[in-house]
């Protein structure tokens, strides 16, 4: 009961005032309780034409970038969780590398994404190594605040999260299943393909929620790694409430939660998490 | 579960070891000259193996030590030992999932040491059965078929009929979390078949079952591999199970081979204090002339004097009663006893009773 109410209080009541806030009219200067659909018909305006209005186009770019990310965490995550499932021989190693993995996050996000900055900068040390090295004769500019440098900073970040859930699943696969695998004529590949990786499968969809939801919702690293360039719906989300469109950023709160559940029952539909846990 | 009679006879056609035989797909579809080997063909006795000289070390251990091992065509063969006496590693050497250090190991005359297990000719049955838990129980059995790049159709056929040799077909699209163990055990059967290999190799796999399963699951393996004519190669630690069996008992100690033949030959003439303790059933008595082992429903207490023995417990077994002794050494002895000898001489735990045998049954043991 104390735990429904610890939900109720910091997670259903939010929702709910959110919920109403998105219906809620507003001026330059006021909140105005109404119940309007103003805001979602605004966030929409023109996107029936067949140029794509600035709504569709902050999604595709955020979603974009999600793909990306959701696709290098998956690949690195994925193979670094096997190394340390399956490679490593023994259990104090395993501990060891495991732990050096969770290294990075004793500072603060924020810190290790700006780290990079010196790094990738024009006069960085990536740029000066690469003209030292004579491989550019000038700078090379899309090192830093691009969208490569968003994705680079999301996979430093966020891989952990798929290493995690994913070596949980593969430490939970009977090593005799891969010899009988062997014994049936499989190749490692198709060992790697028709037996590990649908075994791996809950690990898989839960480290993907966690990269989804976090980059979908993301506008700090979008802001500092993309050099404030790169529209994303996190972003547009804050821009609106600094300048106090509440109603408006509710609205689009709304809006970026139902197709990020959207995704997560996806996933969960090609999983059945509940008995995997 | 009955074999089939001959009408409906799923036995696959007979490769070579390892081929994908998939040449003939797919318009003439299914593939009925696959089916009817045994009206067609007589059957040919595969799965002759050959142990040469087979070493096995992990670091400093030597797990088995220069074994040499015949085991001819068409054989059940048993291994068996108590545990870490090699005859798990021995199996996986001959499967292929261990490299042996040393000698040979040859398969129907092909050396096949060097050779992954899926192109040796055998297959493995493993311990608690490892079936895939992702996979329902036809795409278990079919999985082979598809690393092999069978066509789907086919493979499914003849996981189908498979799974209908062992009577699974009506669970083909359970998965292995919803079976019981006797039937988990019948489709690890079903997939280890499916490739049609010279010898099975089973590691313990009775040792998942509950009693009353073991029993006739004991019986239909060995009618199984009666009906296929390969060789079984079972690896197992329970006596009971070895001689039931095996045509060919193969008991192992510290990673040699102890003593070797039928069943009859090894329980009727151990040829070491160990074989005799090991198989049960056998008295191990310290006589001047040497140890000598006398097979405990042979043994009886005498009337005078004898070899002397205290009563440790006596238990009734239906049949009679079983007496627990033990000699001046601590050994200890068994006797049966039937219900009215045991009525004519009451006997309670810790009386002092003596042994006697007739001659003819003394088994001289070679010092250990």
């Amino acid at each position: 009961m104390p735990l429904a109410l610890v939900l109720a209080l910091f997670f259903v009541l939010p929702l709910l005032a959110t919920a109403v806030v998105s219906l809620w009219d507003y001026t330059e200067y006021s909140l105005v309780p109404d119940v309007t659909a103003r805001n979602y018909r605004e966030m929409f305006e023109g996107c029936a034409s067949f140029t794509l209005c600035t709504t569709f186009r902050t999604y595709l770019s955020t979603l974009k970038l999600c793909l990306l990310v959701w696709m290098f965490t998956l690949t690195i995550g994925f193979t670094v969780a096997y190394f340390l499932a399956f490679m490593v021989r023994t259990e104090t190693m395993r501990t060891v590398l495991f732990l050096l993995c969770t290294a990075p996050f004793l500072t603060s996000n924020v810190i290790r994404m700006i780290s990079w900055i010196p790094l990738l900068g024009r006069e960085g040390v990536a740029n000066r190594a690469l003209k030292s090295l004579g491989i550019v004769s000038q700078p090379v500019e899309w090192l830093l605040f691009s969208e490569f440098s968003v994705v680079l900073a999301f996979v430093h970040l966020y891989t952990l999260f798929v290493t995690v859930p994913v070596f949980n699943s593969l430490m939970r696969i009977d090593r005799r299943l891969l010899e009988a695998a062997r014994d049936a004529g499989a190749t490692g590949w198709q060992t790697l393909w028709h037996v590990v990786v649908p075994l791996a499968k809950p690990g898989i969809v839960i480290g993907s929620i966690f990269v989804i939801v976090l980059v979908m919702g993301d506008f700090v690293t979008i802001g500092v790694m993309g050099g404030q360039q790169i529209a994303s719906v996190g972003k547009v989300i804050q821009v609106q409430m600094s300048y106090l469109q509440f109603p408006a950023a509710a609205a689009q709160a709304m809006v970026l939660l139902a197709l990020v559940l959207g995704m997560i029952v996806a996933l969960t539909k090609l999983v059945d998490i509940r008995r995997e846990l | 579960m009955p074999i089939h009679a001959a009408g409906r006879a799923p036995l696959p056609r007979i490769t070579a070891p390892g081929r994908a035989r998939h040449a003939s797909c797919c318009p003439g579809f299914p593939q009925p000259e696959t089916l009817r080997l045994e009206t067609l063909a007589p059957l040919k006795l595969r799965g002759a193996i050959e142990f040469v000289g087979v070493s096995k070390r992990f670091g400093a251990t030597t797990a088995v030590s220069a074994l040499d091992l015949r085991i001819p065509a068409g054989t059940y063969c048993c291994l068996l030992g108590p545990s870490g006496c090699g005859k798990t590693t021995t199996l996986r050497m001959l499967a292929g999932h261990e490299q042996a250090s040393d000698g040979d190991i040859l398969l129907d005359n092909t050396n096949v040491t060097g050779l992954p297990p899926a192109r040796r000719g055998t297959a493995m049955m493993f311990q608690s059965y490892a079936l895939f838990p992702h996979l329902s129980c036809l795409d278990n059995v079919a999985f082979s078929l598809r690393m092999q790049g069978v066509p789907k159709p086919e493979r499914h056929a003849r996981a189908a009929d498979m799974l209908a040799l062992v009577e699974m077909d009506s669970y083909a699209a359970r998965l292995p979390a919803q079976l019981s163990g006797g039937q988990q055990q019948r489709v690890a059967l079903a997939r280890a078949l499916v490739t049609n290999p010279a010898a099975l190799l089973l590691d313990e796999p009775l040792s998942a079952l509950d009693p009353f399963l073991r029993g006739r699951v004991r019986a239909e393996l060995k009618r199984f591999q009666q009906r296929l004519g390969i060789s079984f190669v079972h690896v197992t630690h329970s006596q009971d199970e070895a001689l039931a069996l095996a045509d060919w008992v193969v008991l192992m100690k510290d990673g040699r081979i102890e003593q070797q033949g039928t069943a009859m030959a090894l329980f009727d003439r151990p040829r070491t204090a160990f074989v005799a303790r090991f198989l049960g059933g056998h008295n191990v008595l310290a006589l001047p002339q040497g140890q000598v082992a006398v097979r405990a429903d042979r043994t009886r207490l005498a009337e005078g004097g004898g070899y002397p023995a205290t009563l440790r417990a006596l238990e009734y077994t239906g049949t009679g009663f079983s007496l627990s002794l033990a000699d001046a050494t601590g050994e200890e002895l068994g006797v049966l006893l039937d219900e009215a000898a045991l009525a004519a001489h009451p006997l309670t735990p810790g009386d002092q009773v003596a042994l006697t045998w007739d001659a003819a049954d003394e088994r001289p043991l070679d010092p250990a």
